[in-house]
């Protein structure tokens, strides 16, 4: 019995539009194992929430899995029917999102919502439900909960919100739990709190999370392994530790560089030149390839495959047997 | 060697009225800013930093005559903003300009980027009708943008593309002052390098005086000489950046400076939570606004604000701890 949770392999998802089909997504492989956190991060438009969504079977028309797996427990949840799929949702993968006040209905009271899911996924009687429902909302750090289950979402702040949401998510205690940018529109001192109580709850309830943001401080604070991703595709999946200390391709380098950090003091900031292509226009071989500094002929005809290199996986041919050493 | 403040703001208020009942009878206000003082010396960055709600670009905009201030002085060059006439300020609005954060809703979509760099131009007489194609063309070239941009619509560009061009737009009329608010927080990391960069280099060559409205501390340190911090409508802690991160002194700007993801995960920083949320500016409490979340509090900060002390070289901080 193998100990990955969640094993998304080669996974591709598009949209067919009146332009034809493009394809968000290109043969995408991530491993979760369980108890671990995988934190995945690119910039808007890479297609990390699409990764999570797709996974959830949520994706918005005319949006579509076109191929590949995604094995749950060793189940393709690609080929589950919608019904089959919603005995999963919320009871054995969970979601957070980035915005809790639209992701919250403002009229029903935060204890309502969260009675719900347990009713639903655990037949739970009302009495009991939001007997535990109180519990949850203790778990998570909301003070009195037994008088805020009855509040309505504007009633609470930002970081309470996320709060439910996070006891929203863990109440049925799911084996996996997808945080979509979970502290994104908080606060500094809010996404503090949040985080460590998302990694708190991870270790008492043996949780894993699919961990998605566009903030490599979030990364470095919260994953175990990371994958960068990069217009679609998932260009390097390493260990977080050996990541920060040495990123192996030209964009999660350039990433790295172009971030002011309280650590280092810089004159001027690296910058990755040009912007992230758009679906119509990617180019054929490697998608970096546009705005990389090393490249060669190669790597605008031949998109590279992700390679295992030392203990890391990345997609670039320089560290190829194929690339072609500089005359330097 | 004193160099010149080319702003100065003292004691700037804005309150908002909360109106309430049928009769919308007003009995309670919200203290957006409330006493905040500083100034920029000319050819600075002052970084201005807090988190939602605490005043900062309310601030900004108090500053510019955006909105008006309930009570205080904003002297641009010596001059107070606030006893102007109507058109001696608008003169006046050619020295100082804002940049917004978001690029989408800030450049108005009906219009050319022509029409949106040419007017304030027009308007100012910056420079003759002959010679304003000319001159917009090199402002977008300094921007980073190419020229035949001038007729296209906002649109058709990225974000990044977008705020480069409300950056033109702000320096078309040649400006001493430009406020800064949230610049960068809507753009991805690797297009905010860029737009910080370019930030920096038009400051050099320009000589420019920014007051930069962030919530993100790590920009700040970047980009910024002096760091003010701020809590419920006051600034609680001014310093030198530098000194501000080796020795920080408000309780707030560390547990703020503290919160901050560090780069690495070898590195851990010793966390200091807050307790509870921000307090609401309606009514806040009469001592210390940050009593009620801060670690340190002891009974007098309940019942007395603390005043602004000097702790080292020109190194404010507003507790009664240090």
């Amino acid at each position: 019995m193998s100990d990955n949770l969640l094993e998304i392999k080669e996974l591709s998802t598009g949209f067919f539009t009146e332009d034809g089909f493009l394809p968000a997504l290109d043969k995408v492989s991530l491993t979760l194992k369980k108890g671990e956190t995988l934190g995945v991060v690119g910039e808007s438009g890479s297609g990390k929430s699409l990764t999570s969504l797709s996974v959830m079977n949520l994706i918005p028309t005319p949006g579509k899995a076109v191929g590949g797996e995604i094995l749950f427990k060793g189940k393709n949840l690609l080929q589950l029917g919608e019904e089959q799929m919603r005995a999963i949702r919320g009871n054995e993968i969970s979601m957070i999102f980035q915005e809790p006040m639209t992701s919250l209905n403002p009229v029903y009271s935060v204890g309502e919502q969260i009675m719900e899911v347990l009713r639903l996924h655990q037949q739970l009687d009302k009495k009991v439900a939001r007997a535990k429902t109180i519990d949850m909302l203790r778990l998570v750090g909301i003070p009195s909960p037994e008088k805020r289950v009855d509040d309505y979402p504007h009633q609470l702040s930002g970081g309470m919100r996320q709060r439910v949401m996070i006891a929203m998510a863990l109440s049925c205690q799911p084996d996996l739990l997808i945080a979509d940018e979970p502290t994104t529109a908080l606060d500094v001192t809010t996404q503090a709190q949040i985080l460590d109580l998302m990694l708190d709850l991870k270790e008492r309830l043996q949780t894993s999370i699919l961990l998605i943001t566009h903030d490599l401080g979030v990364i470095a604070e919260a994953a175990d392994h990371v994958a960068v991703m990069y217009a679609g595709k998932v260009v390097e999946y390493a260990e977080v530790k050996r990541f920060f200390r040495e990123p192996l391709h030209p964009y999660s380098q350039g990433l790295m560089n172009s971030i002011p950090t309280l650590e280092q003091t810089r004159e001027r900031l690296q910058v990755i030149r040009g912007v992230v292509p758009t679906l119509q226009q990617m180019p054929k071989g490697c998608r970096f390839c546009t705005r990389c500094d090393e490249k060669q002929t190669l790597c605008e005809e031949e998109a590279p495959p992700l390679i295992g290199y030392q203990g890391s996986q990345v997609s670039c041919w320089k560290y190829t047997e194929r690339w072609e050493p500089s005359p330097r | 060697m004193h160099k010149e403040n080319i702003l100065e703001v003292k004691n700037l208020v804005k309150w908002f009225p909360v109106k309430k009942g049928l009769f919308s009878k007003t009995n309670s206000y919200l203290k957006a800013v409330d006493d905040v003082s500083f100034s920029i010396p000319r050819g600075e960055v002052l970084g201005l930093v807090g988190e939602s709600g605490c005043g900062k670009s309310t601030t900004g905009r108090a500053i510019l005559r955006l909105i008006e201030a309930t009570q205080g002085e904003v002297l641009l060059e010596g001059q107070d903003l606030y006893r102007m006439g109507k058109t001696a300020l608008k003169e006046k609005r050619k020295d100082m300009q804002i940049v917004f954060q978001d690029p989408y809703a800030s450049l108005n979509p009906r219009l050319t980027i022509r029409s949106i760099i040419g007017e304030a131009i027009k308007l100012h007489q910056v420079v003759s009708e002959k010679e304003r194609d000319a001159f917009m063309e090199e402002l977008l070239y300094e921007v980073g943008l190419g020229k035949h941009f001038l007729n296209h619509f906002p649109h058709q560009f990225s974000g990044g593309q977008r705020q480069r061009i409300g950056i033109a737009r702000a320096l078309a009329v040649r400006p001493k002052l430009i406020v800064m608010d949230e610049a960068v927080s809507a753009l991805d990391v690797s297009v905010q390098a860029q737009v910080l960069n370019l930030f920096q280099d038009l400051q050099q060559k320009y000589g420019l005086t920014y007051l930069f409205i962030t919530h993100n501390l790590s920009v700040v340190k970047h980009i910024s000489n002096r760091i003010a911090v701020m809590y419920l409508g006051q600034i609680v802690e001014i310093s030198e950046k530098e000194e501000f991160f080796r020795n920080p002194q408000h309780p707030y700007s560390r547990a703020l400076i503290s919160a901050i993801p560090s780069s690495s995960p070898e590195i851990k920083r010793e966390r200091i939570l807050l307790k509870g949320d921000l307090t609401s500016p309606v009514d806040p409490p009469q001592g210390c606004r940050f009593y009620s979340r801060c670690p340190e509090a002891q009974a007098i900060c309940k019942e007395v604000q603390p005043p602004h002390k000097e702790v080292g070289n020109q190194h404010l901080v507003a507790c009664h701890l240090r």
